[in-house]
């Protein structure tokens, strides 16, 4: 009664199976098996293995790659949830190299400083999954053509500020909301003003929402900003400078889990938020040296 | 037939729609007021170490615990197998499973997620042929107890159990676009 034949691999099915597994749940950048350790303590669903967090990445300036291998080494043998791993946009062999280290999700990532002006990675050619930023539906949807198994809206990282978050999520949202009216001929003119594929235009009016989960990034500092984010329709949240930036991370960590399940209960909310010390010194996007949203095309 | 699905994390609104399709009535589960509610549970598939963190935040361990002493149905899929199961091998220290069934259950067996993959399997007692099981990250039953009976296998390893009412998967049935473990479930708990 066994099924013997030769099991598929690196399926669509598999690669965004993975990206439902992670939904209602914070994935939390860490730069060291310590702070992974504090992460999954905390019921993190998945860590982001970086050298650097985006605050610090955006206070440093100069080029940010991929992080040195022994580094995403020691943070895999430290948890047992997924590891996920930043890429440069359009760089595919760092992708390679990430894919060759078995980190479970890989993120070409604007935080990194990009190494193609043009084209993002291919990323049907990988088995394991990518997931890519979007500040608005076509962005999404191209990202998705190249075989993104998921979205994050990107908001501003290392910011600590959920405006610009906010302000992606509600143009993709918004953007899938009015093209579920839309009639057959209005999606061939929603497909070239997104400059996006004519069957994903179609997919999404359809079926109301992106054919992969559609998480959150990019300023989420606290329980209630996940909260928000959560309410206006993102899946799950990534929180990178805001917990091990912020005053007490592992008791923010949990507070921040705990909002992402509760996200439509305000009084859990309001309990987890209680004396949390202080969240991550912010930003002013006005005042920003260099836009990581800016980047990607 | 009121159906509950343990939505702390993960997968869960796939096993509504499918439950919803099939005609229950379905609710989120997040709260004991809510788990008192229901005739049947689905614990979907996540992460099992988020929803163990979860469940004992929300205060739902001990009353879940018990509503299935009491004879709640259970269908637990990939982490919801690792919660029900009686020991979990290659978990966190912290990792107590519910011991629902009598199976040991060893978490992430298959690797990383470049191995993750599909394959069609053989479900005793299942009609139509065969059911694609859909494998992320997954675990596997290593021992059985002997009041379980295997469902199905993979390479000679239980995937597919029953104790009693609780059922548990490593597979994903709620990705599978067939719905047809969820009907029987449905059939023989109710």
């Amino acid at each position: 009664m066994s099924g013997s034949d030769t099991p598929d691999i690196g399926t669509a099915r598999v690669k965004r199976g993975l990206a439902e597994m992670l939904r209602g749940g914070v994935i939390m950048d860490v730069v060291d098996a310590e702070q992974a350790r504090i992460a999954e303590d905390a019921g993190a669903t998945a860590v982001m293995a970086l050298e650097r967090v985006p605050s610090d990445i955006r206070r440093d300036g100069g080029v940010a790659r991929m992080s040195d291998p022994a580094m995403i080494e020691g943070i895999q043998a430290a948890v047992t949830i997924p590891v996920m791993a930043k890429c440069r946009i359009g760089h595919f062999a760092e992708a390679q190299v990430l894919q060759s280290l078995g980190v479970d999700y890989i993120d070409e990532s604007e935080v990194l400083t990009p190494a193609d002006e043009a084209y993002h990675v291919d990323k049907w050619a990988f088995t394991v999954p990518f997931v890519c930023g979007a500040t608005n539906l076509g962005e999404a949807l191209r990202r998705i053509s190249e075989g993104a198994c998921m979205i994050r809206s990107k908001g501003e990282a290392g910011t600590g500020n959920i405006v610009e978050a906010v302000r992606h999520l509600r143009s993709i949202l918004g953007d899938i909301r009015a093209m579920t009216t839309a009639s057959p001929e209005e999606l061939f003119g929603w497909a070239k003003e997104l400059q996006a594929p004519l069957d994903l235009v179609q997919e999404v009016a359809t079926r109301g929402e992106l054919p992969v989960p559609m998480f959150c990034a990019g300023g989420i500092a606290t329980p209630a900003d996940a909260a928000l984010v959560m309410q206006l329709g993102a899946q799950a949240v990534f929180v990178g400078s805001g917990i091990f930036k912020s005053e007490q991370p592992d008791v923010m960590a949990k507070a921040i889990v705990e909002a992402t399940t509760h996200f439509a209960d305000a009084s859990i909310v309001t309990k987890v938020s209680r004396g949390l010390g202080a969240a991550m010194p912010g930003a002013e996007i006005g005042q920003l040296d260099v836009t990581f949203a800016d980047r990607g095309w | 037939m009121k159906a509950g699905v343990l939505a702390l994390q993960g997968a869960f609104r796939e096993h509504r729609e499918i439950l919803s399709t099939l005609g229950a009535e379905t609710v989120d589960v997040r709260t004991p007021e809510q788990l008192a509610a229901i005739d049947l549970l689905v614990i979907p598939g996540g992460e099992s170490t988020t929803m163990q963190h979860l469940l004992d935040s929300a205060g739902l361990r001990e009353p879940l615990a018990a509503a299935i002493a009491d004879g709640l149905a259970v269908l637990g899929t990939c982490a919801g197998l690792i919660v029900l199961a009686h020991e979990v091998l290659d978990g966190r220290a912290d990792q107590v499973p519910l011991d629902a069934i009598d199976i040991v259950a060893r978490r992430n067996a298959y690797g990383r997620q470049r191995d993750s993959f599909e394959a069609d399997l053989d479900v005793s007692g299942l009609p139509g042929g065969t059911f694609r099981g859909v494998f992320i990250r997954a675990p596997a039953i290593e021992t059985v107890g002997g009041a379980v009976e295997v469902l199905a296998e993979h390479n000679g390893r239980p995937v597919f159990a029953r104790e009693g009412r609780v059922w548990v998967s490593a597979f994903h049935p709620e990705l599978a676009g067939d719905f047809r473990v969820h009907e029987r479930f449905l059939q023989e708990v109710a």
